[in-house]
């Protein structure tokens, strides 16, 4: 028979005012169990803790009834105070008289009355407790980074220089990402490539990182701490250890296509290093336009290496790697402005997006820095920015502001009319959300002292006239239509998720929102994680971000992985849930409504030595929401600390006669 | 399951016959996350609401059992509030949308038993919604003192369905109160 001790607070005047907390006290003497029973002032003060450990040691309370604030509140520190008498921490039961009674009733009498029916139901569930334990678990201290744009090469930089190793997996063949395309960053004008390859280079020597390039997550398992990860490195063609990154290669190889990384606007040859300062620095061969992969004779590169390092028969590589957390980093890629009917489905040349713009202004570009039109390569002389192309948008199917868009459409008019003067620059756009550190004063600048035509209004439309580009639109803040003819028109399309996103997000047990950008675990007070422990976000795989945003984010989840990973172990959820074994007929339903994946059936020893299956728990994998307990079908599954003997107790506690 | 008898007799029973009014007692099972937040912010935004809830704290709708809402009605409770996540928005991502199923099936079943479906009650109530639940306590609170007090399982409603093909006669479903 379980000894309770109810300690009833008046947390001053807050449940003593409308609650008599003497009666309280005096009723819970009469509920069956309890042994002891007080009130006092303070209970949470020093004097109220030491008034229930002295409590527990002089009358042998084995369980605790706190009856005063909400446990959300004060739970913690109760558990502790029992701690310190040497009960089990999960042995006390909160009756919340405080936020659900006092501070919500006028009435005295009935206040109080409500105040004994919830302490009844607390000592009620306070019997049925039994101590409750949390298990170590070990961490593997290595993290896997997936993605080396600049997100995931400052996550990685951040984790290794706090002492743990790091593997960096990248799809491509090289880290660098969507900053490595760009040419200058707002709003400062930093080189883009200036400031991100010292950092490659940086990830490439540090000794805790690895870096594994043209290589795929394949599957994840396990769970926070011990994540079990396969990696399919794809075959580059070329012996890592033996190339020297001379160039000879590529500088013979016969075959050329569209360069991805100019989007589409330069080329490259079947076997390549996507750009000058790639790292790795070993080229790859593109087997799909290999001429030799495709039956044909040649085998040039071969040929000419000067190492031996072209290895056509290299094959994939599947690399399975235990890790303890992981950070996603897989950023984004712009949405296909071909679909918009409008704008010319894409098929006017000088018709281009943000990006190739971007490439266009590079100096290590298709055109060297120049701008020139794609059609005739000549210099533009009147050139249109369109914002808002795809974004804020439902008929395109994107809700959202793509965030970025202003900024860089503000970059490329200044940077245009900086490199040109005699250019004309006019913009479109529906509203400038310039709402970053030295943002606003960016975009005066560009309109002010660079003289760029900012139009307020949507572009209808955008048709060929000759060899110029006419672009017709509306000017809201004058009421008039305008229209434009233009050499260059550059629209900065939506930011999207990646096509395989759901997929990533599938693989890792992490959920998506509609568009499918990887949901956070809470959209303020946990940004960087995601609702599976031990997994964190960085960039604009979460949703579109400028580079100071993905920067910060990307350090925001290095310092989580550090954190994680500077605990001896890890303790495992209490209140979790817990199958009997013997009672379990395997249906699988526990598995099948399982939020968090973390049960499964497995093998186990039955009567008379005959292996049986059961549901078993992952205990490092259960959140204890008890989804699985309601909806087994034998009650042979329960959750710790919320039994369903308990909460049927509660009830029967306030069972009419 | 949990043994009962020396919860015989309640403070609620004492104060009925002292008072000689009915009052609607309800059971409220909140999740921890969202609607017992909730309640909890409506009691530091001090926004009263009648003293009819009693309020049973779970870690997820998911983790209600409809065991928990028949037993409810069984001991004697006017009426039953359940209150989760809204949706999207469950702390264990998805607790709540078993709960939505299992619990709309509950309420069909509840006809059937005899219980109106008028005292049974699933909403959404999120951390920061501490007016929504008050309010929702007024609302159930009123509807319960129209409906009257519960005269408790056992009034047999004829099943629509047979429970079994192979008996000559529809057979009524019957549910005593304990």
């Amino acid at each position: 028979m379980a000894r309770v001790g109810v300690f009833v607070c008046w947390c001053g005047s807050n449940i003593a005012r409308t609650v008599d907390v003497q009666r309280v006290a005096e009723a819970a003497r009469r509920i069956p169990g309890v042994v002891f029973s007080t009130d006092y002032k303070y209970m949470c003060s020093e004097p109220g803790q030491t008034m229930v450990r002295d409590a527990i040691r002089e009358h042998r309370l084995d369980r605790v009834v706190v009856a005063s604030c909400s446990p959300r509140l004060h739970e913690p520190t109760f558990q502790r105070c029992i701690a310190e008498a040497g009960l089990n921490p999960y042995l006390v039961e909160m009756a919340n008289i405080r936020e659900h009674c006092s501070w919500v009733h006028q009435d005295r009498e009935a206040a109080t009355e409500k105040a004994i029916d919830l302490v009844r139901m607390a000592v009620a569930k306070a019997r049925r407790d039994f101590p409750l334990f949390r298990n170590e678990i070990p961490i593997t201290k290595r993290a896997l980074v997936i993605g080396g744009g600049v997100a995931g090469i400052q996550a990685a930089l951040d984790i290794a220089d706090a002492g743990y190793p790091v593997t960096l997996v990248e799809r491509t063949p090289s880290i660098g990402g969507r900053m490595a395309q760009y040419d200058k960053t707002f709003p400062t004008l930093d080189c883009a490539a200036c400031i991100l390859t010292p950092k490659m280079v940086d990830c490439a020597s540090h000794p805790n990182i690895t870096i594994l390039t043209y290589a795929e997550v394949e599957e994840v398992s396990g769970f926070v701490g011990n994540f079990t990860v396969r990696i399919r490195r794809r075959a580059r063609g070329v012996d890592m250890e033996k190339c020297t990154g001379c160039g000879v290669c590529y500088s013979k190889c016969p075959v050329k296509v569209p360069n991805e990384f100019e989007e589409g606007m330069g080329e490259r040859r079947a076997i390549y290093v996507p750009f000058p300062q790639a790292v790795p620095n070993v080229p790859v061969i593109d087997r799909q336009h290999c001429r030799l992969n495709n039956g044909l004779k040649c085998g040039v590169c071969q040929k000419l290496c000067p190492t031996g390092a072209i290895a056509y028969d290299q094959e994939d590589e599947v690399i399975t790697g235990q890790f303890g957390a992981i950070v996603v980093a897989t950023g984004f890629k712009m949405w296909d402005h071909s679909q918009i009917g409008e704008y010319g489905y894409g098929g006017i040349p000088d018709v281009i997006s943000g990006l190739q713009f971007e490439r266009l202004m590079n100096a290590s570009g298709p055109t060297e820095g120049k701008i020139v039109r794609p059609s005739d390569h000549r210099p533009p002389k009147t050139v249109v920015f369109v914002a808002c192309v795809g974004s804020r948008s439902e008929n395109h199917g994107h809700e959202y502001c793509s965030k970025v868009c202003c900024m860089y459409t503000a970059k490329h008019a200044l940077l245009l009319k900086e490199k040109y003067p005699d250019t004309q620059a006019y913009v479109f756009y529906m509203d400038i959300r310039a709402n970053g550190k030295g943002y606003e004063e960016f975009v005066r600048r560009t309109i002010e002292e660079y003289g760029a035509h900012y139009i307020r209004g949507r572009v209808s439309r955008i048709y060929r006239h000759g060899d110029r580009v006419v672009v017709k639109g509306a000017d809201t803040l004058l009421g008039r239509p305008v229209e434009i003819d233009a050499d260059l028109v550059v629209l900065a399309t939506a930011m999207e998720p990646q096509d395989d996103a759901k997929e990533l997000a599938r693989r890792l047990g992490i959920s998506t929102d509609q568009h499918n950008w990887f949901s956070e675990a809470h959209p303020k007070l946990k940004p960087v994680e995601v609702l599976s422990s031990g997994i964190y976000l960085a960039g604009a795989c979460q949703y579109p971000k400028d580079i100071p945003d993905t920067v910060a984010q990307a350090s925001g989840a290095a310092s989580k992985v550090a954190g994680l990973f500077s605990k001896p172990h890890l303790l495992s959820e209490p209140m979790i849930a817990s199958v009997r074994e013997e009672d379990c007929v395997a249906c699988g339903q526990c598995v099948r409504v399982c939020p968090f994946s973390a049960i499964e059936l497995v093998d186990v020893n039955g009567k008379n030595g005959a292996s049986r299956r059961a549901a078993r728990v992952n205990e490092g994998l259960c959140h204890g929401c008890g989804t699985c307990v309601a909806g087994c079908r034998g009650s042979c599954i329960d959750l710790r600390g919320f039994t369903n003997a308990q909460v049927l107790s509660e009830i029967d506690a306030l069972a009419l006669a | 399951m949990a043994d009962t008898q020396e919860y015989s007799g309640t403070a609620l029973t004492e104060a009925q016959s002292s008072s000689g009014d009915w009052e609607p007692r309800i059971l409220g099972i909140l999740c921890n996350w969202c609607s017992y937040a909730g309640a909890d912010l409506a009691g530091s935004a001090r926004l009263l609401h009648p003293p009819n809830v009693r309020i049973i704290r779970v870690p997820c709708s998911g983790r209600v059992d409809p065991q928990f809402v028949l037993k409810g009605f069984m001991r004697g409770f006017d009426g039953v509030l359940v209150s989760g996540c809204h949706p999207g928005d469950c702390h264990y991502a998805k607790g709540n949308y078993y709960a939505r199923r299992r619990l709309t099936l509950l309420t069909r079943f509840l006809e059937t038993m005899g219980i109106p479906r008028e005292r049974f009650q699933f909403q959404w109530v999120s951390a920061s919604e501490g007016a929504r639940w008050a309010e929702s306590v007024r609302e159930m609170t009123e509807r319960i003192r129209k409906l009257g007090p519960f005269q408790g399982v056992g009034r047999p409603v004829p099943l629509l369905i047979p429970v079994a093909a192979t008996r000559d006669e529809p057979r009524e479903l019957e549910v005593k109160a304990q």
